[in-house]
């Protein structure tokens, strides 16, 4: 599908859909939270759609708003991408976001990554644990106020 | 005692032990929690981090110019494509047109890198498996890439030879004739290699039928390179999303559709030759030209997202720029390709013993600072 076939083809089936500017290297979209799973289904088991391949997924920290995961998505049958964004409520107290690792296998260690260094609970991950760092370990070290004088060198 | 009472009475219990973090085996620093059943694997659970140098958390803090430096200590085997990535992210962010001449030249390392990367990995499969003499040879013929790269580069392992706008330095003067002769030297080796090792009894019984991947695996792991090729998936980023001159050149993307670590050995040997036939295409057709164009010193992206794969001699690199317009990216994610590939890890080493996960591990080809980043 070509992009606008692939923006029209998504605002009918789900509502609440934001999608980036025209410009963007690939269509991007911001899903609401709650929708994230359907969306998430309907990607990859569409036959029109075939998102089979999550070749990345990866946090942001939006210092001070709110936590970002970015999820890239390919179909390997009709090689188009989508990029679909999706945001915690705040930076404090929810920073949860539903675990897509069940859908996509390969977003099981991509997902404890992003618990580990940034912080982000996937609510429903089967076993998230601290991946890189080791379990004792205080604070997330992608995030933008973490501070580590002993290591980090600010400039 | 009857043989029935014997065997009601034993107890077997699964238990853990490490594999690594110091294990030969690992080609690096990873440690593996293997739960075992005898000398059964009943799961494998990778423990990461040992050689983490939050290299993303660095980019945050350094320059654009100062970042692609830093990538070759990420899979130090691939480190030209990995700065090609960077600097091809970095040029399509401020639609900068390198000359063509750059992208013939960065083409060709790209290529002499992969075939270094897959000479090692050969010599070294060998080794794991048990087949000393593999290695000796793929030193030797792996040093006359590294004499060509110090020739024109300076460095023999982490080059640092693409800047954003081209290349640092023009080629060596030597430099075609070198090349052409070592391809005409390795096109005598390769069939060497599979004399002594691919078509060797004890190496195909070690290999066939361990560590099977079906296709919809490859493909849900998000498992890419000649590793997911090996199982006839079709990702090799060099085809789908040419980048540089790949869209000049005639080659085959190399597809086995078997799935076991013998068809991946297979991919990687046959890959060689392909690998070699690019380079033939390109390296008297070099154009003439700057070997790199003018950027200001100080890159500063526009605000925005900006995504590059490229194919690293393990598979798809991704580099994911989120800019808000300042000197140094606001986010910077590798997508290493030996971080997908190792989460499959655990499902196709089940049910095999720990000699198979050796051998699995070579043929899934781990560098273990991309993996950790």
């Amino acid at each position: 599908m070509t992009r606008t076939e692939l923006q029209s083809f998504l605002t009918s089936k789900i509502e609440g859909l934001e999608f980036g500017e025209e410009t963007t290297q690939y269509l991007t979209v911001t899903v609401p939270k709650e929708k994230l799973r359907d969306l998430m289904f309907l990607l990859k088991d569409d036959e029109e759609l075939a998102f089979d391949y999550m070749f990345s997924l990866t946090a942001v920290d939006w210092f001070p708003k709110y936590f970002g995961v970015v999820y890239h998505l390919e179909s390997t049958k009709f090689r188009h991408i989508l990029v679909v964004h999706v945001n915690t409520e705040n930076r404090e107290d929810d920073i949860s976001i539903d675990t897509v690792s069940d859908i996509y296998p390969t977003a099981h260690f991509h997902e404890r990554e992003a618990y580990d260094l940034m912080g982000i609970i996937f609510e429903g991950h089967s076993d998230l644990r601290r991946l890189f760092l080791t379990d004792d370990w205080v604070g997330h070290p992608l995030r933008k106020d973490y501070v580590d004088e002993a290591n980090m060198i600010v400039k | 005692m009857t043989t029935t009472d014997v065997n009601q009475e034993l107890k077997t219990q699964e238990y853990l032990i490490n594999m690594g973090p110091q294990h030969p085996a690992a080609h690096g620093v990873l440690r593996l929690i293997l739960t075992i059943d005898g000398e059964i694997i009943r799961k494998v659970d990778p423990d990461l981090g040992y050689i983490h140098r939050s290299i993303e958390k660095m980019c945050e803090r350094d320059t654009y110019k100062q970042i692609v430096h830093l990538t070759d200590r990420l899979d130090y085997l691939s480190s030209h494509i990995n700065n090609e990535a960077v600097c091809l992210a970095v040029e399509n962010a401020l639609e900068i047109e390198v000359p063509e001449r750059v992208k013939y030249i960065r083409t060709i390392m790209a290529e002499l890198t992969r075939l270094a990367s897959h000479q090692l990995w050969w010599g070294v499969m060998g080794m794991d498996i048990g087949a000393l003499t593999a290695f000796m040879y793929a030193f030797r013929d792996r040093e006359m890439i590294n004499d060509i790269m110090e020739e024109t580069v300076g460095a023999r392992l982490t080059m640092n030879y693409s800047v954003p706008g081209g290349v640092m330095f023009d080629i060596h003067p030597d430099f075609q004739r070198k090349v052409k002769e070592f391809i005409k030297h390795f096109r005598k080796a390769l069939p060497e290699y599979n004399t002594l090792l691919s078509e060797n009894i004890i190496f195909k019984k070690r290999l066939k039928g361990i560590g099977y991947i079906s296709k919809e695996d490859a493909v849900a792991y998000g498992v890419s390179g000649p590793s997911a090729r090996g199982s006839g998936v079709s990702c090799d980023v060099r085809k789908i999303h040419p980048y540089s001159a790949y869209d000049k050149v005639e080659f085959n993307e190399v597809l086995i559709e078997g799935g076991d670590s013998y068809d991946r050995y297979m991919v990687r040997m046959k890959e060689m030759e392909e690998s070699m036939n690019i380079i033939d295409q390109l390296i008297d057709n070099i154009p003439e030209g700057d070997y790199q164009v003018k950027t200001s010193a100080l890159i500063k992206l526009p605000k925005g997202e900006f995504y590059q794969k490229v194919e690293t001699a393990r598979g798809e690199l991704g580099v994911f720029i989120v800019s808000d317009g300042k000197k140094s990216p606001y986010r910077l994610k590798f997508r290493s390709p030996g971080f997908s590939n190792l989460s499959i890890l655990d499902k196709i080493s089940r049910g095999h013993k720990i000699a198979d996960l050796v051998a699995i591990m070579s043929s899934l080809d781990f560098v273990i600072p991309d993996i950790d980043r």
